[in-house]
């Protein structure tokens, strides 16, 4: 699949957003003054910042708001409201928290929960897919939900908390490649079950359907990073894992602004490789995944 | 609402048999020549002339080498487009209801003043049958031609799709699924019609009629008369000479 700035950036950074949200909703950090203006601004400035860049890749954003419609049958349209629903319940609590208004925070725990409800709404828009066999796994949300909780209890300053994350995130990443690298094989799916023509026998391109680039072609059957994937799996893992793990054992700011800037830079290059290295079955009608 | 409905009162779609399909690609001019010019935005193409063209096309014709276990291989041509699922994936993905599979015949259609172009019913579709149009932005499919079908202003024999209509060798059929005696549900049937990927479980419509088994090869060559000549005359006194030199 094509890895799409604006898709990766938007999940990366709102899920990042969304999982500090869900740390100070809690109230597993309770700032004050304008402290807390920058941590909850942090965490809002995230979630924006990647519900802002989701939209940069739509043919007609003017109409987004349509996307609010359909929350019966799509998980998109879910997504759209438990995001916009998390934002505003959690902003009396900002609020609270900023001025020392003192409100009862109960409701923080409320938008806690939605806030990892959103990170698991973004994670389904993919599950979903059945015809992307690697994303088609509950391995897929679990892996959206611990990036989201480790990038929110770094940035919330959790060194312990943060610290045994990475560690559980390192294990869902493993299994994320394990898994992920036969799952195409399981689905089954083939040259001759695409074309129904393994009724016959052992089927090939003859000629391709048309001589130039099409939508399938660049939307789907992306190829061109994949052959760097072992590479790139290692820099993410280093990243988003090990290196934070390592910084966050340091007390003080300045490491856990560097795990942050770590984990971030690897969570983006695990990010992209979940799209590069997704094949749809399309690929299969051109001898290609 | 992108659920789908439970049931739809016809399951209008194409039988499109791969034995009399000759890859002539009349089907997707046919197609794109119609809906071109009528039913929503155009379907653009980019850089046309230039170096590297590409545009929105609804029905892709395929070429397959297929080797059977015993005999020679055959090249199947294999048009491809919306099969009009049953169980469509790509409604149900749709955030802005632009999607919908129609109650009364079954065709899966794209509102595109509802679209938003964010492609996601695409990557839905295991058939790669929608195209996102780069110059207007929204997703584009077959639509059966449901500005052919019902059209009373055209004559009868025209009003179906321009795909089937177009094709030379009437190698693409339309019809109602759901009535077992309609045209396409007995050739389905007598021809041993199949989905596509069934597993997917999309539930697929249209059925592809395999290639006729072909006839066992012959002992012998076709073209042993020919390579067996008997010289006769002045040629067969000059074979025998020359032999017995």
């Amino acid at each position: 699949m094509h890895p799409a700035p604006s898709v990766i950036i938007f999940s990366v950074f709102s899920g990042m957003g969304f999982g500090l949200l869900a740390f100070l909703g809690a109230g597993v950090v309770t700032p004050s003054g304008w402290a807390a203006f920058l941590w909850w601004g942090l965490g809002y400035g995230l979630a924006v910042v990647g519900l802002l860049a989701s939209t940069f890749h739509l043919g007609n954003p003017q109409r987004a708001l349509l996307a609010f419609t359909q929350w019966r049958s799509s998980w998109l349209s879910r997504e759209a409201w438990a995001s916009v629903a998390t934002l505003l319940l959690l902003a009396p609590v900002a609020l609270s928290d900023w001025l020392a208004l003192g409100w009862p925070r109960g409701i923080g725990f409320i938008g806690a929960v939605l806030a990892l409800g959103t990170v698991f709404t973004t994670s389904m828009i993919y599950t979903q897919i059945k015809a992307v066999p690697r994303w088609h796994h509950p391995v897929t949300p679990l892996m959206f939900m611990v990036f989201s909780l480790t990038g929110g209890a770094i940035l919330a300053g959790q060194h312990l908390l943060a610290a045994v994350l990475c560690v559980a995130l390192g294990a869902v990443l493993l299994a994320v490649y394990r898994i992920g690298d036969g799952q195409f094989a399981r689905a089954g799916q083939t040259m001759g079950t695409a074309t129904g023509l393994d009724r016959i026998g052992e089927v090939a391109v003859f000629e391709q359907a048309h001589t130039a680039g099409n939508y399938l072609l660049r939307e789907m059957i992306y190829v061109v990073g994949r052959k760097h994937a072992t590479k790139l799996r290692r820099i993410a893992f280093a990243l988003a894992v090990v290196l934070p793990a390592l910084l966050l054992l340091g007390h003080g700011l300045p490491f856990v602004v560097l795990a942050a800037i770590s984990h971030l830079t690897g969570a983006l290059a695990a990010r992209w490789l979940f799209f590069a290295e997704a094949e749809h079955v399309v690929g299969l009608y051109y001898g290609k995944r | 609402m992108t659920c789908l409905p439970a049931t739809t009162q016809k399951k209008l779609g194409l039988a499109i048999d791969l034995d009399t399909c000759v890859g002539c690609q009349a089907c997707v001019t046919a197609c794109k020549g119609w809906n071109d010019q009528g039913y929503g935005a155009r379907l653009s193409d980019q850089n046309p002339y230039g170096a590297d063209p590409s545009g929105t096309f609804l029905n892709r014709v395929h070429s397959y080498a297929v080797q059977p276990e015993a005999g020679p291989a055959q090249t199947i041509n294999f048009p491809r487009s919306c099969l009009h699922c049953d169980d469509a994936p790509c409604v149900t993905v749709c955030p802005t209801g632009a999607s919908y599979k129609r109650t009364e015949d079954g065709i899966v259609l794209v509102n595109e003043d509802a679209c938003i172009g964010c492609g996601l019913c695409a990557w839905a579709c295991p058939y790669g049958a929608r195209e996102l149009d780069q110059a207007a932005g929204v997703m584009k499919k077959c639509t059966l031609c449901v500005d052919r079908i019902y059209n009373e202003t055209l004559p009868e024999e025209d009003r179906e799709p321009a795909c089937v209509r177009g094709c030379p060798t009437g190698a693409r059929h339309f019809g109602d699924f759901s009535d077992p005696d309609s045209k396409v549900s007995r050739l389905s049937a007598e021809r041993g019609g199949y989905a596509l990927m069934p597993d997917m479980g999309t539930k697929p419509v249209n059925r592809y009629l395999p290639p006729r088994k072909k006839d066992h090869p012959q002992e012998a060559s076709l073209l042993a008369p020919l390579l067996d000549i008997k010289a006769s005359g002045f040629a067969g006194w000059l074979d025998k000479i020359l032999g017995k030199i």
